[in-house]
Order: C-alpha cells, then sequence, then structure tokens
C-alpha cells in the first residue's frame, strides 16, 4: 500500500502549485490559504466546491496571475488542508470566505465559484455587495430539480431511508475514517464521480488532497462531512440571489451532465439573471470547466475583468 | 445524574431526573436554555425514567468553534440519544419542539410520541429564506449558550412543507395514530401547516403525555 516517493512528485501539464500559501483564523478555524500571482496585484478570490480543495484552481489560477491578478484561494473547512470543525453550514463558508477576503483586502474584489462555490459566492454578493465588485460563476447555477413522478406515500419512504441513512451515518461519525489506498486506487474511485477528468489529473489531486498514512492514502476531507446536501435548503433560493446583483456577472456552463453537477441549461437561469449578465455555454465540457477548459475561462475571465 | 454522549466531535449531557420503569421521556430544551434539574410537575405521573439533554453548545455540553449550526444536527444530538437508549416518548419546548418534530419523522419506529410545547426558537428563521447576512457575534458574551447557537438557530429557514413532510413520516411510519401532539399556543407556519396532517393532534401536555404512556 505505501507509495514510493517518485508518485508523491506527480505532476500534470499546466498546473503551478500556489507562489505562497499561509493561515486564516476564522473564528477559531484555521483556514488553509493559497496564492499566485504579484502580491501588489489586484486581488481576485477563487472559490472551490463542495468535496474539492484549492488545488482544483492549480490550472485556472497560474493563467489569471500571469494575466495580472494576485489569485487568492482557500480551502473550506474541513476540506485540504483547512481545520476540522464540529459542524459545518452553509453560513459558515460564507463567513470563512469573508475571514480569508479580509485578510486581503477590504475593499469589494471579483470572486469566481466552482460549484458549491459559486452558489456561495452568489449568497455573498447579495449578503454583502460591498465586498463584490465582479461575479463569475461555474457550473454553480443550481437549478429547480424536477422530481420523480412517484406518488407521495412512495415519496414518504424514500426521503425516510435518505434521512435514516444520514443519520445513520452520523452515529459512526465519531470513529470514522476514510478509506485507504494508493495513490491509484484514490484517483480511481474519485474518477467515478469526476468520468470525464483524467487519471492523470486525478493522480495530481490526490497527492495534494489526500495524505500519505502508514496503511495508504486517504483524502484529507473531513470523515464528519457526507456526500450531498441536507436539510430544507432548495436549489431555486440560490437561483432567487440572482435577478437584484448589482455587479458585472459572467457564468459558464458545462453542457454534459456528470454526476457532481446540478445539469444546469441556460434556459433554466435566463429568466434570473441581473441586467447584463452574460451566461456562457461549453459544448463538449463537463462540470469541472476550469480543469477541462482553463485557457478558455482564463480568457473569458480576463477580458470580463478588463 | 449525568452522562456523557458522543455525537461527532461533540460530547452531549444527557441528564437523568428521574428514575423510573419502561420508556424514557426526553426533555428537549428551547433555544439559549438548559436543561432543567427536576422533573417538571406535568411529568410526575410519567412510569419510566425522565432524562433532559443539554444540545449542542448549550448547558454542559460541547461548545464547538465558529458555529455552524442547524436543527438536522440538533436532530442528531437527540438520534445519539436514541441509539443510547432505545424507543423513547419526547417533550420538546421552542427549538426542542421543531427538534422533537424531526426526529419523531426521520426515526418514526423510535419515537413514541413527540410533544411539541412553547418555548424559545419556536419560530426560528420564519418560513421562507430572507436576505442574506452575514453573521457576527460577541465572542467574548458569556456562554454557554454558544452565540453561535443563538444566532443561526433563531435565523434558519423552517419551510412549512419541510415540517409536513416529517410529520406524514411520522405518520405513515410510526404505526401511531398521533404520533404528534401540538401543545404549543403560538403557531409560526411550520407549526400551523403540520396541524393540517392527519396524525397532528391537539391536546395539553399532561393529556397528550398520558396517551403517549398508554402506547407501545
Amino acid at each position: 500500500m505505501t507509495s514510493t516517493a517518485d508518485e508523491t512528485a506527480i505532476t500534470f501539464p499546466g498546473a503551478r502549485r500556489p507562489d505562497r500559501s499561509r493561515r486564516v483564523d476564522a473564528s477559531g478555524v484555521p483556514i488553509a490559504v493559497y496564492e499566485w500571482g504579484d502580491e501588489a496585484a489586484p486581488p481576485i478570490l477563487l472559490s472551490h466546491g463542495g468535496f474539492d480543495f484549492a488545488a482544483t484552481f492549480d490550472l485556472l489560477a497560474p493563467l489569471l496571475a500571469d494575466g495580472g491578478w494576485r489569485v487568492v484561494a482557500w480551502d473550506q473547512r474541513g476540506h485540504g488542508d483547512s481545520g476540522h470543525s464540529s459542524l459545518y453550514s452553509w453560513e459558515a463558508d460564507m463567513r470563512d470566505a469573508v475571514a480569508v477576503m479580509s485578510s486581503v483586502a477590504t475593499r469589494a474584489m471579483p470572486v469566481l465559484g466552482h460549484s458549491k462555490g459559486g452558489a456561495l459566492m452568489l449568497e455573498l454578493a447579495d449578503a454583502a455587495p460591498y465586498r463584490v465588485s465582479h461575479l463569475v460563476n461555474l457550473d454553480g447555477l443550481p437549478s429547480k430539480v424536477t422530481h420523480p413522478d412517484v406518488v407521495d406515500r412512495e415519496r414518504t419512504r424514500l426521503k425516510a431511508s435518505e434521512l435514516s441513512g444520514w443519520l445513520d451515518f452520523r452515529r459512526q461519525a465519531a470513529t470514522n475514517q476514510r478509506k485507504p489506498g494508493t495513490i491509484h486506487e484514490l484517483a480511481a474511485r474519485r474518477g467515478r464521480m469526476n468520468p470525464r477528468l483524467s487519471q492523470d489529473w486525478l493522480r495530481y489531486i490526490v497527492t495534494i488532497g489526500a495524505r500519505q498514512d502508514p496503511d495508504g492514502w486517504r483524502w484529507k476531507f473531513d470523515p464528519l462531512l457526507r456526500m450531498g446536501g441536507f436539510g430544507p435548503w432548495r436549489p431555486q433560493w440560490s437561483l432567487t440571489r440572482t435577478p437584484g446583483l448589482g455587479m458585472p456577472m459572467l457564468g459558464m456552463l458545462g453542457m454534459v451532465h456528470e454526476p457532481m453537477g446540478w445539469a444546469t441549461q441556460p434556459d433554466d437561469v435566463q429568466p434570473y439573471l441581473p441586467p447584463g449578465a452574460r451566461i456562457v455555454a461549453l459544448e463538449d465540457t463537463g462540470h469541472f470547466v476550469h480543469v477541462e477548459r482553463p485557457r478558455v475561462i482564463a480568457d473569458a475571465v480576463l477580458e470580463f475583468l478588463s | 445524574m449525568t452522562r456523557v454522549l458522543r455525537h461527532g466531535r461533540v460530547e452531549l449531557a444527557l441528564h437523568r431526573l428521574a428514575d423510573g420503569t419502561g420508556r424514557p421521556l426526553l426533555l428537549l430544551h428551547g433555544l439559549g436554555e438548559r436543561s432543567v434539574s427536576e422533573p417538571p410537575e406535568w411529568a410526575a405521573r410519567w412510569a419510566g425514567p425522565v432524562l433532559a439533554l443539554d444540545f449542542t453548545g448549550h448547558g454542559s455540553s460541547t461548545m464547538p468553534r465558529a458555529g455552524g449550526y442547524s436543527c438536522e444536527v440538533l436532530m442528531g444530538d437527540v438520534d445519539t440519544v436514541v441509539a443510547s437508549e432505545g424507543p423513547l416518548t419526547i417533550h420538546g419546548r421552542g427549538l426542542g419542539a421543531y427538534v422533537a418534530l424531526l426526529i419523531a419523522g426521520a426515526r418514526p419506529a423510535a419515537v413514541r410520541g413527540a410533544i411539541l410545547a412553547d418555548g424559545p426558537g419556536l419560530a426560528g428563521g420564519g418560513p421562507g429564506p430572507g436576505s442574506p447576512r452575514l453573521l457576527a457575534v460577541d465572542r467574548a458574551a458569556p456562554a454557554p449558550p454558544d452565540p453561535w447557537a443563538l444566532a443561526e438557530l433563531s435565523l434558519d429557514v423552517r419551510p412549512p412543507d419541510y415540517a409536513t413532510s416529517f410529520a406524514r413520516q411520522a405518520t405513515h411510519l410510526s404505526g401511531l395514530d398521533s404520533p404528534i401532539t401540538v401543545a404549543a399556543v403560538v403557531r409560526p407556519p411550520w407549526l400551523e401547516a403540520i396541524l393540517d396532517e392527519p396524525g397532528v393532534a391537539e391536546a395539553p401536555v399532561a393529556a397528550a403525555l398520558a396517551s403517549y404512556a398508554a402506547v407501545d
């Protein structure tokens, strides 16, 4: 199960690790912050998705940095190298984001978010428009989930098993550990959720987002975290944040549906866009638009910000 | 006597207020409260033990750092008690009433009656999302209760149709005629909505308790 030193030095064409890293204290939770580019350049904040971490931007961030920006990203609490917490929530993630922002500047700055990170930044832009000058959303515009046409009683049973599954998971949470494996095994498992991403990329990501224990590699994600949303949140609530946004907005949607995405179509979001907002639909692209097409995204973002 | 139960990284204080034989009665406090130290008068005729749980961030339970509260996590607090004590009847005040509804729907076989009573934190943040806001708390404020719990659990959204889905599960899957009884006088939208559901009764606490004492 142990890996050789060679394996830990996996590289990926175009991927560049951050130029600097540091920690920010977010009400007691240590948040790992990463930066690419000139410290004196204007800042842009990058927010990753659920069950991901800042290294997801190792392809995009260097391109933005080379385009003249100080690129700042962070690992959300419980993700990557940030601290694990007893509690996790959307609101807590939003506060952590503001703590990272405040460590860079107090004036408004452009923010870019992918997936959950994109939806989070929509909410932040609504809650604190004085902190956000431009908004870029990468495949993170949730749309209304259509429920299968099942009878009420059957739906009750489905929901009941979902609930007991969540509670059963929490009963084990105190002793849970992520499953160990080789770099290849972790990449292969991740590939089932991200079928369009190459194994080479996923192996590169494993060497950053996982740690090497004596019995193998383990993702650093807090074992207390469980995939999938829970609670009364509805995707359409996120969409109601957008029509009133006053800052320029650019949305980029991957048109190929993947397990981790929301499968949002341009027509789903068009009625909710603020005046002047632009949506770009990327054909033959999955949920991780910034990993599949870093150059296209970087060019669009640099142009949008210029 | 107080026992410590573990829920994730949180240590929960479960107080035994009275001994007895049979199914326990579990008391859930309201937002910002802590467990009472004596069994309430109306519980005097309950044959089983009377237990009281301090929610996460309250009373003698752990105060986590940096918040992140949800009523679903507090439902997990109660499920930790269910895992330890087995089937029980629940009385919840305010916030505890809403959490009692959630656990009654999520563990319908284990919750043998939930009584929903008035208390702090009954309404939460209302039926739908308001304007989002960045919360800040006074970290120097005397605690417990955790100031993050007070801030976040008074703003959490409680949609009526979300509440009714839990009431329906309790009714469909518990095998009880009325798994939920509303004793509260104040009725925020989520509570008003479940009153229209089959299986949700209205009664004073003592009467509800007497009827749950009689069920298997």
